[in-house]
């Protein structure tokens, strides 16, 4: 049994939680700057000029990328091998996400789903984070970390069509979900898509997409092709770059496929923004 | 065609009715930051007709809730947060003198027909690019609602803010013109 330390969780996802609010990683990068370089319109074009400006702005002063500086969402692969020490785990990512909030000068943006206040000495500092965990095989914890920001999240969708409907009607559905969100959720854009299994299980699983590689086509080279058709269609919108129109709308569409009960077929979209701020670490 | 305006506030009739949709502007002067919970306190100010914390007239609000700056800086990372969330509140404000409104993606009718109305505009700023816009404000002073965290009332001093006119007072709207231009039909 290997032994991990709760203050070594922490100070990892601490370190992680500023680090990626100020530099964009590679993958997203490079597709901005191929969008730049593809784009028909002089608008989106500038505007695409402005976001890469911004990311170097942010990596040179360590500004956040984005004021929004997200909710912190966790993919955690735990191996059975592996036994932490002095604390719980879920308690461990929660103290290095306030802290890294808090030290990063990262905005608060968790609040009461009612009330809408934000408590910061209960659930301000962005906590609790949202944490997927798997059980897997070997002695590492590998913790996948995104800032998920409000605006692209809000316009995400599920539903449950009918078998019927198959592939096309999934594709009439993500078209549907991403024409409609316009402009609102800071174009270009990823698209995570569930596809299968139950209604929660599409849900994870459109989130879980948004942090593969952006552009890194699924395994599955019949996946890959469903992706690659999404793309083109959903780039014929036309909504460009924060939506004043262009050809460059989406930078990748991740799908993530599970099997699903015969008598329902499950969808799920989860739109990433240009900021797609993700890392991991390996303990 | 695309115009390029530099302006000052507080604006005026004559400058709202200079912009068309997809102009770009370069604004100089104050901005007011206003985000959700301060938009209901003002509308709420207006019905029960007691003072605002800023003057309304010719006013440009700015949608955005700031990072929290570092020490030695006036504010933190500053983009635009998604302004449908204050369509319920905007067309108040504009009737009683509000005349520009930065943030991004899109308004309901009626806000678009207040612009027409009473000469406002709604300017689109590049979402996702806080650390860009958030150095090109001077100086930034919480007037308001200090408890509202983010969402306090902030008075900017800016110097050339890059916005687009999105919504002009002529009832234009670039989001659907930029779209129908690009948009590729089977």
């Amino acid at each position: 049994m290997r032994e991990i330390a709760y203050e070594d969780i922490v100070k990892a996802v601490k370190n992680m939680v500023i680090h990626t609010a100020t530099n964009l990683p590679e993958d997203a990068l490079k597709k901005l700057k191929e969008a730049h370089e593809k784009e028909k319109s002089p608008v989106a074009k500038k505007v695409l000029e402005q976001l890469l400006e911004n990311a170097e702005i942010a990596r040179e002063e360590k500004r956040p990328l984005c004021q929004d500086t997200g909710l912190a969402v966790y993919f955690v692969k735990i191996g059975q091998d592996v036994k932490i020490t002095g604390g719980l785990l879920k308690d461990a990512i929660n103290e290095g996400t306030e802290q890294g909030y808090v030290e990063g000068y990262l905005r608060a943006s968790t609040c009461d789903c009612f009330t809408r206040e934000n408590l910061k000495d209960k659930i301000g500092y962005n906590l609790p984070a949202v944490i997927h965990i798997d059980l897997v095989e070997g002695d590492t914890i590998e913790i996948e970390y995104a800032a998920k920001g409000g605006g692209s999240e809000n316009v995400s969708r599920a539903r449950v069509l009918a078998p019927a409907q198959g592939r096309e009607g999934v594709i009439d559905f993500v078209k549907s979900v991403i024409s409609e969100a316009g402009p609102n959720p800071c174009p270009p854009i990823i698209v995570g898509v569930g596809i299968g299994g139950t209604f929660e299980k599409a849900a994870i699983s459109s989130k879980f997409a948004l942090f593969r590689e952006a552009g890194k086509p699924h395994p599955d080279p019949e996946v890959a092709e469903f992706e690659k058709e999404l793309l083109y269609e959903l780039n014929k919108l036309g909504i460009g770059a924060m939506g004043m129109g262009g050809t460059e709308t989406v930078l990748a569409v991740h799908v993530e496929k599970n099997p699903c009960h015969i008598a329902s077929l499950p969808v799920s979209v989860n739109v990433q923004c240009h900021s797609s701020r993700h890392s991991h670490v390996t303990l | 065609m695309s115009q390029v305006h530099y302006l000052t506030t507080p604006l005026t009739d004559e400058d709202i009715m200079n912009l068309k949709a997809g102009d770009i502007v370069y604004l100089s002067g104050t901005l007011f930051t206003a985000r959700d919970a301060a938009h209901k306190r003002l509308v709420d100010l207006i019905e029960n007709k007691e003072e605002l914390p800023f003057p309304l007239q010719g006013a440009v609000i700015y949608f955005v809730g700031p990072t929290p700056p570092k020490p030695g800086d006036p504010i933190g990372s500053a983009g635009p947060t998604t302004s449908y969330r204050m369509d319920s509140y905007s067309p108040t404000l504009i009737k009683y003198g509000l005349k520009g409104m930065i943030g991004k993606g899109k308004r309901n009718q009626e806000v678009k027909d207040a612009c027409k109305e009473y000469k406002a505009v709604y300017f689109g700023a590049t979402g996702g690019a806080g650390a860009l816009l958030g150095k090109l404000i001077k100086d930034a002073k919480v007037i308001a609602y200090e408890e509202l965290g983010p969402e306090a009332i902030r008075m900017l001093k800016v110097e050339n803010f890059p916005v687009t006119v999105i919504n002009d007072a002529y009832g234009n709207d670039l989001y659907e013109e930029g779209r129908k231009q690009y948009e590729v039909k089977d």
